[in-house]
This record gives structure tokens, sequence and C-alpha cells, in this order.
């Protein structure tokens, strides 16, 4: 497989490098695998954090800056950053009004993420919190999964913890908005390929040309179905209904969705989708407040999309509306992402 | 000074002949590893526990928690995957409780909170085919064995080992509820856990440290306070130190598996 790669061992490292040399803004915390602010801690705000696995950019370092993330560690491909390099991120963040971990459900992850947070109040004075995204409707448990997987919707969480945050809003606060994002939040993804992780070189999971995988994860595991090939609508139906089936929500309910990319579609496709997403709940009775279109939460080059909805109500819409400024997500004015 | 010394010494005896142990066990703990989950797991603890020797010879400390909290950083950092939050950060949780000095009470504290931290990190019970099935029973009968029969913590650490060593055979026939295996679902049976594999290797190996080091007269004082007094005998004190040392580190190894006695 062809891929802009020197060596597959050095690829997040080499990465991170060249992130931080397209956005001094961002710095690398030294001797790690560590984003943070280049003007940060910010005082007075409360931290947010986040990370995991790389191959999901922009997730997570992408959406560092004000109004979003303060700090984020890249794992090795699809595998979760070691445990003492979340605890230097979540100190380096600490400006002494605590930090929110959000934390994507993979056991890995949580686990990792749970003993630095043990590191970190044993070394320091820091106050810790964290969020568990688990968005996806798709499965129960997965491969690297106990429960739900956190998926697209996590980028949603990210932006309203961030914005909370920039506001002033406390801890408790920035947390309350974070959960509260993760529960109105309901995704469902799909691939047309499989994704090849530099270390094999060759793809995942085996899918034919015919054949498409719905439910998919983040990372290539199972989803909930193998099927023929669809229509770009019929993939648009199927994992928007999935979505409502599971979000149960009240007709002319206000809601944002996002038709995220997993990496190897193109945005031409992704509006495709995208107009029978909008169609497809308009008719439903839904209220469109936003649509969020673009590759948000990949999974390196995975052909797919996934469909994430979200119910708003003042205070989520406030917060996705506040002004973003990172590489990954820009918000300006009175507007919101896809916007 | 000279038993903090001691204790000091004996975690560092301690980390290099687990080093060694796994480092001849490596290929073992990866053919087990082959056979339910990915294949990593005589790498990733060899290579962790040589981290783990070079961090402690990099460190000027005689303090015995701070040195036992450095081993479960290294894991942390060294290990990856799974177990280097559930080896390193049980004993870096636990390693606190030596804070106040290594006693036999302090001890059996170290191995209940490595347990806990275990259980709580990996949301494993007592028989879901992990190192939990090998860590609970040591726990248990360390505690019991030093609590309620009131064995030295040197008897104490050999009666946990054969305890976890019982746990560890009863993981073969078990299926799998946690971890990577359990997707294997029931074909996980008649395969041992490599985890409690490792745990068991790790007891065994503070056990001989401990046993060498405090020979027939060994044992931990059974106060805190009691154990500086100065008119004690060097050697005894030392031998003392070694092995509550040795207990705590297998103690901590201990904590994957909810007893169930």
């Amino acid at each position: 497989m062809k891929k802009l790669i020197n060596e597959p061992s050095s690829v997040v490292d080499e990465m991170l490098d060249g992130m931080v040399a397209a956005h001094p803004e961002l710095a690398r915390l030294e001797g790690t695998e560590v984003l943070v602010r280049a003007d940060g801690p910010v005082e007075g705000k409360v931290g947010i954090v986040s990370g995991g696995g790389s191959g999901h950019e922009p997730t997570h370092g992408g959406f560092i800056g004000d109004g979003m993330l303060d700090g984020a560690a890249a794992g090795e491909v699809f595998t979760s950053p070691t445990a003492d390099q979340l605890s230097e991120m979540i100190q380096a963040c600490d400006a002494g009004e605590g930090v929110l971990c959000v934390v994507k459900n993979y056991e890995g992850d949580v686990m990792n993420f749970e003993t630095a947070i043990e590191m970190a109040e044993m070394e320091s004075d820091t106050t810790v919190e964290y969020v568990i995204t688990n968005d996806d409707v798709a499965v129960e448990d997965s491969l690297y999964t106990s429960g739900r997987r956190g998926v697209a919707g996590t980028v949603f969480v990210h932006k309203v913890a961030g914005a909370m945050a920039h506001q002033g809003g406390d801890l408790e606060e920035v947390k309350r908005v974070a959960q509260k994002a993760n529960e109105h939040a309901g995704t469902m993804g799909m691939a047309l390929t499989s994704c090849v992780t530099p270390e094999k070189g060759e793809p995942t999971f085996d899918l034919s040309e015919d054949e498409i995988e719905l439910g998919i994860g983040i990372h290539g595991e199972p989803g909930t179905q193998r099927t023929d090939v669809m229509s770009a609508d019929e993939i648009a139906d199927h994992l928007t209904e999935a979505v409502l089936d599971d979000l149960d929500l009240e007709d002319s309910t206000e809601i944002v969705t996002m038709v995220n990319g997993m990496g190897g579609t193109p945005l031409m496709e992704l509006y495709v989708v995208n107009r029978r997403v909008t169609s497809h709940l308009e008719a439903a009775g839904f209220d469109i407040w936003d649509a969020w279109v673009g590759d948000y939460m990949t999974s390196l080059d995975m052909m797919g999309c996934s469909i994430t909805v979200m119910a708003v109500d003042d205070e989520l819409k406030e917060l996705l509306a506040y002004p973003v400024e990172t590489p990954g997500l820009t918000v300006t004015g009175n507007q919101s992402g896809g916007a | 000074m000279a038993d903090e010394h001691a204790q000091a010494t004996a975690v560092r005896t301690a980390a290099h002949a687990i080093a060694d142990r796994l480092a001849a066990e490596k290929d073992h703990l990866t053919d087990l590893d082959s056979a339910i989950g990915d294949a990593d797991h005589g790498a990733n603890m060899d290579r962790g526990f040589t981290a783990v020797c070079d961090r402690l010879a990099d460190l000027e400390s005689d303090d015995p928690a701070e040195l036992v909290k450095t081993v479960g950083v290294a894991l942390i950092s060294e290990v990856g995957g799974a177990s280097g939050p559930l080896y390193g950060g049980s004993i870096m949780k636990a390693s606190q409780e030596l804070e106040g000095g290594v006693t036999a009470e302090t001890t059996v504290a170290f191995a209940e909170t490595y347990l806990e931290t275990l259980q709580a990190r990996g949301k494993a019970n007592l028989g879901d085919k992990t190192m939990v099935d090998a860590v609970t029973p040591a726990v248990h009968t360390y505690k019991k064995s030093v609590e309620t029969d009131e064995l030295s913590p040197l008897e104490a650490l050999a009666k946990a080992v054969d305890a976890a060593n019982r746990g560890l055979e009863f993981t073969t026939p078990l299926r799998a509820k946690k971890g990577r295996a359990s997707y294997l679902g029931w074909r996980s049976v008649g395969h041992q856990d490599p985890g409690a594999t490792s745990t068991l290797y790790i007891l065994e190996e503070l056990l001989a440290v401990a046993q060498d080091e405090l020979g027939e007269m060994g044992d931990i004082e059974r106060d805190a306070t009691a154990d500086v007094d100065p008119s004690d005998v060097q050697v005894r004190e030392e031998s003392e130190t070694e092995a509550k040392d040795a207990v705590d580190t297998a103690a901590t190894e201990d904590t994957d598996t909810e007893v169930q006695d």
C-alpha cells in the first residue's frame, strides 16, 4: 500500500512535529507525544484535555485552541497514550482551576486516564474530573470496549466543554455540560473500505468490492451488519434511522447534525449524504438548528462516514455557537461549526 | 536509616529478580497470550521490568515507598496496553501505604490497596479469567495469615504464593469475561491466563528474595514503631526489612482478583 510514511514506527512523532510547524499556537510537551496550547495554561480557566490513539485526525490535537481543548495526548495509532504522559498533560494544563478530561469509551483509554488522574493527584494538587463519551448507538460491547464506543459525538463534547470553560465556567459546570452533550448525542457509522494501519500496511479487515459494513467502529472494529452496497441515500437513511431509534426524540426537537468523514471519503460525497440526512430529519419533523459536515473523527484512510444527531437546548446552542479557533474547527461570530 | 536502606535494597533486589524471571519466561508468556490474546504480554512485561531496573538504578533514594512508586510509574510508561495501567497503576497507588514505613501492617494495606485498584481499573471480578484470579486469593490469604493466624510476613507470603498458584490453575477451565480473551468466548476455555501467570511469577520471585534475605530468622516486625529499636540486631533488621518489601511487592502483584474465600 502506497503511503506518505517514512517509518511506521515514527509516524506519530513526525505528525506531531508537522502539526506544530503548521500551527505555532501549538506546542509539544518535551519528551512526550502531548500537544498543548503554546500560551497555556490559561489563567483563570478550567483546563480541557483529551487524547487517545492516533489515526483520528483532526481529533484530538487538531481541536486545541481558544475555546476548545488545552491539551491532547497522541498515542500510537489506535493505541491509548500511556498514563504517565496523560498525567503530564493534565498537570501542564492546570492553571489552578482544575482540569476536565474528555475520554472516549475504550478500555485502554479509560484505564490509562484513570491511572493518570491518580498520578496527577499524587504528584500535584491538581483537581481532575473526567467524562467518558459513548455516543455510538451501533454496538453495546466490541473489540476494545465494554459498553458503547465513544466516536464522532465526542467532538461536540469537546466544543461544548471548551466554550463553557472559556466563558469562565468552573470545573463542575464544565463537566455538567460535557455530560449533557454526550447524553444528548447519538452516532452511527459505516465503512465502504477498511482502514490501513501504518504498522500492518494492509487492510485491517476484508470487505469486498460489493459489500459495506454498517455500525463500524473508528478502528475498523466490527459493526452490526455487512450488507450489499447501497446508494448514498439508502445509507444516509439507514444510519439516521438507527440514531433516531436510539435517541427517541420528541417531534420538532431542535437538533444539530454531523456528517463525519472517516478519512478516505471526499467532501463531495459527505455533502451528498448530508443532503439526504437533512431532508430525512426535516420530513421526520425535526428542527435542524445546525449541520456540520467534514472530517472530524476519522479512521485513517477508511472510506465511509458517520452520522451524529444531538438534541440541543438554548445552553448547548450557545456553547456550540461560541467562537473557537483551532486547526480542525473554526467558529466565528454567531455561527456554528458546520455553517 | 539502616533499616530503610535495607528495605530499599530489598526492593531493588526483588525488582532485578522479577526482571530476570520475566525475561526467562518471556516466550512462555507470549505463547500463553498468543492463544487467547494479542501475543504481546511476554515482551511487554520483559520491557517493563527492564525499565523498572533502569529507573531504580537512576534513583538515589532509600525510601521504600518512593522506590515502589517508581516501579509502578515505570510499568505505566513502558508496558502499555492494559497491563501497564493494571500492574503499574495498582503498584503506584498502593505504594502510598508504605509511606509510613514497611511493617506487617502496612504490607497488608499495600496488598489490599493493590487489589482494590486493580479491580477498580480493570472492572474484573473473580472468575473472569484475569490477573484478579491469582491476586485475590493471594491478598486474602496474606491478610488472614498476618492478621488472624499471626504468622510472620514471610510465612504469610509463602501461603499467599500457594494461593496465587491455585488461583492461576483455576483460570484454565474458565471462560474469559474480561480483556481481549473475552472476545473468544468459549474458545478461551482450556487456556491459562497470561496475566495471572505473570502475577504468580512476580510473587514467586518476591518470596524467593524474601527467603534469601531473611533466611531462617526472617520476619518483619509486626509493629512499625518497634522495628527501629536500635538495640535490635542489625542483621535481623535487614532481614525483616527485605521480607517486608518482598511481601509488599507480592501483595501488589496480587491485586488483580477478588477473593471469594
